[in-house]
């Protein structure tokens, strides 16, 4: 820190030697911003191992309860739907780290003044929230799909003794895969979020709101015809056709349909909050 | 080259920056100056791009700031507020800044060796004291080796090593032909730090000219006097043209304890002279101090009208400036 050694080092050629910089290049920063933070960490091993043992754990807990007898409400639903049984339990609730990860992937860019360094950076600013969806993105995707793809062999090797699943069943490896790219497009869903609140906890109790609280409520409105029409079109209610085997009695979209109006809102919040990142001070 | 062009920001009623223009040549250090306030850092955050202007330009070597393809690598930017998020490391803060513009990692070994980071490089930056932070600020600054840097109030809370570093850093730049454009409220730091003042208030242009030439508009230099024999150089002076007051109140307090001789305040009369006068005289002095606060009394001069929060100007704020930008 002497300061010969300031103006001796001011001039560096490799300063220089860099090339312009891209696209990719703010991937790469975004990389090492999404690795370098604990939180990022954390989530994914709550995500991981929630998901997991919990999945383990009902779904152990639900056959053990049938073979001795006295089957509960679930087992009902674990003997007509397995797959939908085995996906749901774990993942509902490992779903929930998700959504805070996406979140806070782009409000602690707020919360902690980088989004200055990143703007000064990118002046252009629309590329640091597409590299920042772009590598988030892919990051869940992998794990996303190795977490539903290990949550299924466990849930299928414990009801082996009540009921048969396998991946050529029809519709059964859609689901899995499903389920991964729901997850995916649920943390897009979060960081858009994130995106257009810029407040931490404020974007995290808004997505946990529309993943658990709105859906049961809306789920009311079923016996009208519109009140169906709002509960199937909603995002998060949508999003989740897609990780079930089969189209339930009445559902009004097709997984893949419900999964590409998940992707639609999903598009539309980060429309918005690529305006919203573009026109304000920050 | 930092060219301001008429810039204009509004918060809400508040008129932060008012039809502002002013230029920042290079191979100098240009202090930034002005009341708490004022819009120093308004002003410095619409050059960087961050707020958006409601009306004119600011254009750094004749591109707006978003228009530059490798912007770090043209401009270096030590903001007042934090920019680090504080689980990440010193290193990896720097290293995404240096993906960003496609620098090589060395850069972030070189920069951490050149501010003194290399051993705390791999720790949370937010464990990290004042001073660090501020070296960590710097290295982001320079890690593109910028021909132009924006530095806001740098040296705010630095002990007096670190206020050094940073003097001859910015001195060190600007040798180098870089612009530097530093802010600051302290007017004693820029005395010694700049060649040229830009001085705002109630975000419009008061000065800008050479830091000399600021402090000559300012009251007459004033020189610290204490001598056992105040009656007797008084009457010298007097004689020779210039005025001796007696600094009665509060900081007559010397810097010698115990030393209770009393203080003139001499104007109009440089401090050799007085020394001169004295020792003709044999008058002994204990103290002759050429007053550093001139600068300081023509920025309060120049500022008193535009002090927003000043009592000296009892009129509410923002009302003329409000005026003025209809």
């Amino acid at each position: 820190m002497s300061v010969t050694a300031a103006s001796g080092q001011l001039e560096s050629a490799s300063a220089q030697a860099g090339r312009p910089a891209g696209f990719g290049h703010v991937m790469l920063a975004e990389w090492t911003k999404i690795r370098s933070v604990r939180s990022t960490v954390w989530s994914l091993i709550i995500f991981i191992i929630a998901t997991l043992g919990l999945t383990a754990l009902f779904t152990w807990l639900t056959v053990h309860q049938l073979q001795n007898g006295h089957g509960p409400r679930r087992g009902a639903d674990l003997l007509a739907d397995p797959v939908s049984f085995i996906l749901g339990t774990g993942l509902g609730l490992g779903q929930l780290a998700i959504c805070v990860l996406g979140a806070l992937t782009m409000t602690t860019e707020y919360s902690t003044g980088v989004i200055r360094a990143s703007l000064l950076a990118v002046p252009k600013r629309i590329p640091v929230l597409a590299a920042k969806c772009v590598v988030f993105a892919a990051l869940i995707f992998v794990i996303g799909e190795i977490v539903s793809f290990c949550s299924f062999f466990i849930g299928m090797a414990l009801v082996r003794p009540l009921a048969t699943v396998s991946l050529s069943q029809p519709g059964v490896t859609r689901a899995i895969i499903g389920a991964g790219l729901y997850l995916t497009v649920l943390g897009l869903f979060a960081l858009a979020i994130g995106s257009l609140v810029r407040h931490s906890a404020g974007a995290i109790s808004i997505v946990i709101g529309l993943v658990l609280v709105v859906p049961p409520l809306l789920g009311l409105l079923d016996s009208y015809s519109w009140g169906a029409h709002i509960h199937a079109w909603f995002p998060t209610v949508a999003g989740g056709y897609i990780t079930t085997d089969h189209q339930q009695a009445g559902q009004l979209l097709t997984p893949w349909q419900g999964f590409a109006v998940f992707c639609g809102w999903t598009v539309l919040l980060l429309a918005a909050g690529s305006y919203l990142l573009k026109r304000r001070d920050a | 080259m930092i060219e301001v062009t008429d810039l204009s920001k509004r918060f809400g009623d508040k008129v932060a920056v008012d039809r502002l223009s002013f230029q920042v040549q290079p191979g100098r250090v240009t202090g930034f100056l002005g009341p708490n306030g004022a819009g120093k850092s308004t002003t410095m955050r619409l050059i960087l791009g961050l707020d958006h202007p409601n009306g004119g330009s600011a254009t750094i070597n004749g591109k707006r700031y978003a228009e530059l393809a490798a912007p770090l690598r043209t401009v270096g930017a030590l903001l007042e507020a934090k920019s680090v998020h504080s689980g990440r490391s010193a290193r990896n803060h720097l290293l995404f800044l240096a993906q960003t513009q496609g620098l090589p990692p060395s850069r972030v070994d070189e920069m951490l060796d050149l501010v003194g980071l290399r051993d705390v490089a791999n720790r949370r930056a937010g464990g990290f004291s004042l001073g660090m932070g501020q070296r960590l600020g710097v290295a982001a600054a320079l890690l593109g080796d910028p021909q132009v840097l924006l530095l806001d109030e740098p040296v705010n809370g630095l002990d007096p090593e670190g206020v050094l570093w940073i003097r001859n850093l910015m001195k060190g730049l600007a040798s180098h032909g870089k612009t530097v454009l530093v802010s600051s409220h302290l007017m004693n730091e820029m005395a010694v730090t700049a060649d040229h003042l830009i001085v705002i208030g109630r975000g419009r242009l008061i000065v800008a000219a050479a830091t000399e030439d600021v402090i000559a508009r300012g009251s007459g230099q004033a020189v610290r006097v204490r001598t056992p024999e105040p009656d007797r150089l008084t009457d010298l002076i007097v004689a020779e043209g210039g005025k001796a007051i007696p600094a009665a109140n509060g900081n007559g307090n010397g810097v010698e304890p115990g030393d209770h001789a009393p203080v003139l305040t001499v104007t109009g009369i440089p401090a050799p002279r007085i020394g001169e006068l004295a020792a003709y005289a044999s008058i002994v002095l204990h103290e002759l101090t050429p007053q550093l606060a001139t600068l300081e009394d023509a920025f309060l001069e120049l500022t008193a009208d535009s002090l927003e929060f000043g009592h000296l100007n009892p009129e509410p704020a923002g009302q003329s400036t409000e005026g003025n930008a209809r």
